[in-house]
């Protein structure tokens, strides 16, 4: 008899499907780490009626319908479902133990979770029961020349990253930031295999009860989600020099994001604020006009791609971090930038 | 009367952090710390319930000896004892191994403990783990990300708001919550409060030994992760100066970015080359 083939699972966490897509990010990945192993790539989904949910494009194949052909139709080869009344609502004690007895039971090199506040607490106490390491919130993801999984995952605000292995506990674990990997292309002619998973005889009874659950209206991810990211601080100088920052964010196709100090004087909205306290961003060019650079605001704005940053100050901290730090005054560039726009953009 | 422990972690402040470059691990004891922002909202809705109920905190940290300060922040604050868990085997201990040692020293230090609060996340690990392993280890009851908290006799109910769902939880003591910053603000220290943290403040100090912890398995000897490797992202990024006249910068600026600029919009800024 062959050896069992090894395995990279990845945690369906299918409940704010379509919006969160994290799920098919780190299938994705996994089809990529899995080849280096030799692996195949299996997804999790714990739910009922997780069949009636509709997927991108319907499959062609009825037996791969709901959250179990969107998995295989993003790359997963295998997917174990646990589909029963009880599993209805996200449950974290009733999920915990079904993944315990699953990995007890299968033996998986690695597994993946997305870092959703759900998943980002069922990770910690799934590894807690199975006595293996754990990475939060990872930006990264490799196999190393020892076949180990490094996670790559950041702290003090991103201000370091860290590279760090589980060298003798198994499975490996990582959550991983959403977005930080780009889903594969939906497959509706793809298959797999799907894997039964019964409910144990006895299931406790949750000593966490749900007393209340209400879905709330997705908030606007403008922001978040946008390319350009024209961000203001106190440096601009007025409300009417800010106010300009809207003018360039339309020509570039993009978001207006705020500093804390502006968000105090009323130049823009709290729903504009970028930092600890507000959104993180994540765009492919951030324009940064007149911002110092506290550590609660580059904290949310280090997954930036490219930074262009003016400042008068060439040693602020933003200007340190910035792909081109430019030494100006921020409200002459950003009027400057935008007469060149208009003059370029036909 | 309702005995409750908060768990408080002292994080570096700096912004300038020393690593030590052979382990990979922060030497803490050359930073200047402070109390986590988020085990600050754990301790003022301690003190709430405390102030409406009643009920006695004690405020739990581990770490090097001069994070003894937080602890008697915490007194200052209101807590009425501290327990400082340190000690050199301790040191590197990755989550698992620090929701272990917590859990041993407070079954230890406070036994028929009724509610454990715990920082949803710190400020420099920012792993969010240790409060739910922290559950696991206890073997009770635990929430994490909570927003609100009131005690009604022997059950807690909650509200938090994850992933989009605003959910209202309810469970028996003992149980064990990780707080949010926002609703929870930390508060300034009351007058008499210095006094209480530094007159006969009721700290004692407990290492490995003391709590009976094996020590294969705390410290960085029993994490099952290992840390390979440790920089600064923007490390090596280029950092162009660009400076002058504010038109001219401009220019500069499209004449050697205008690829990277209109391709993340999607437009030719491309100009014909007089």
């Amino acid at each position: 008899m062959t050896a069992k083939k090894r395995a990279i699972w990845v945690f369906g966490d299918y409940r704010n499907y379509f919006q969160n897509r994290v799920a098919l990010q780190l299938l994705s990945r996994a089809k990529e780490l899995a080849a280096k192993i030799n692996a195949e790539v299996c997804a999790v989904v714990f739910g009922y009626k997780t069949d009636e949910w509709t997927g991108d494009v319907p499959s062609y194949n009825p037996a791969f319908c709901g959250v179990v052909g969107e998995y295989i139709a993003h790359g997963a080869d295998k997917v174990y479902l646990a589909d029963h009344p009880r599993l209805a609502a996200y449950s974290m004690e009733t999920y915990t133990l079904l993944m315990e007895q699953l990995v007890k039971r299968e033996k998986p090199e690695i597994i993946l979770i997305g870092a959703t506040t759900f998943g980002r607490e069922f990770a910690a106490r799934v590894a807690k029961r199975l006595g293996t390491g754990l990475t939060a919130d990872c930006i990264g993801l490799d196999i190393n020349s020892e076949g180990l999984l490094v996670q790559i995952a950041p702290s003090f605000g991103g201000n370091l990253v860290a590279e760090i292995v589980t060298p003798e506990r198994r499975p490996q674990m990582a959550t991983v930031r959403p977005g930080t990997f780009q889903e594969i292309p939906h497959d509706y002619v793809r298959t797999g295999t799907v894997v039964n998973v019964p409910l144990p005889k006895s299931l406790p009874a949750d000593r966490v009860r749900l007393v209340r659950s209400e879905r709330c209206p997705q908030r606007e991810q403008k922001l978040e989600d946008a390319k350009v990211v024209v961000c203001g601080g106190r440096g601009l100088g007025s409300k009417k020099k800010f106010a300009k920052l809207f003018e360039l964010a339309e020509l570039l196709g993009g978001e207006v994001g705020a500093t804390r100090p502006v968000v105090y004087a009323d130049w823009a909205g709290h729903n504009a604020l970028v930092g600890q306290a507000g959104k993180p961003i994540r765009p492919q060019i951030l324009f940064s006009f007149g911002i110092s650079g506290a550590i609660q605001h580059t904290a949310a704005c280090n997954d930036a791609k490219f930074v262009i940053a003016v400042n008068k100050n060439p040693n602020a901290a933003m200007m340190k971090r910035a792909d081109v730090a430019i030494v100006a005054d921020a409200s002459q560039i950003c009027n400057s930038l935008i007469q060149e726009l208009k003059r370029r953009i036909r | 009367m309702l005995k409750m422990v908060v768990c408080i972690k002292q994080v570096p402040m700096v912004s300038e952090l020393p690593w030590d470059p052979a382990t990979g691990t922060l030497q803490r004891d050359l930073a200047e710390g402070m109390m986590n922002p988020a085990c600050r909202s754990a301790l003022d809705a301690a003190l709430r319930i405390k102030e409406t109920g009643g009920g006695e905190i004690t405020a739990i940290t581990m770490g090097p000896p001069m994070a003894e300060e937080v602890l008697r922040e915490a007194i200052a604050l209101g807590a009425d004892r501290g327990v400082l868990l340190t000690d050199l085997k301790m040191a590197g201990a990755d989550t698992s191994v620090t929701s272990h040692t917590l859990a041993r020293a407070i079954e230890k230090a406070c036994p028929g403990f009724d509610l454990v609060l715990c920082g949803f996340s710190t400020s420099d690990s920012e792993t969010a783990q240790v409060g739910p392993q922290l559950a696991e280890e206890l073997d009770i009851p635990g929430v994490a990300y909570i927003d609100e908290i009131g005690v009604f006799g022997q059950t807690v109910r909650m509200q938090r708001f994850t992933d989009h769902f605003l959910e209202t939880l309810e469970m028996d003591l003992p149980g064990l919550v990780t707080v949010n910053t926002g609703r929870y603000a930390p508060r300034n220290v009351p007058l008499g409060g210095l006094q209480a943290a530094f007159d006969g403040a009721d700290i004692v100090s407990l290492d490995a030994a003391a709590i009976g912890l094996d020590p294969e398995r705390i410290g960085a000897k029993g994490s099952a992760t290992k840390i390979l490797n440790v920089y600064s992202p923007t490390a090596g990024k280029k950092n162009i100066v660009l400076t002058g006249a504010p038109k001219r910068i401009v220019e500069q600026l499209f004449e050697r970015f205008d690829d990277k600029i209109g391709g993340a919009i999607g437009k030719d800024l491309k100009t014909e080359r007089k």
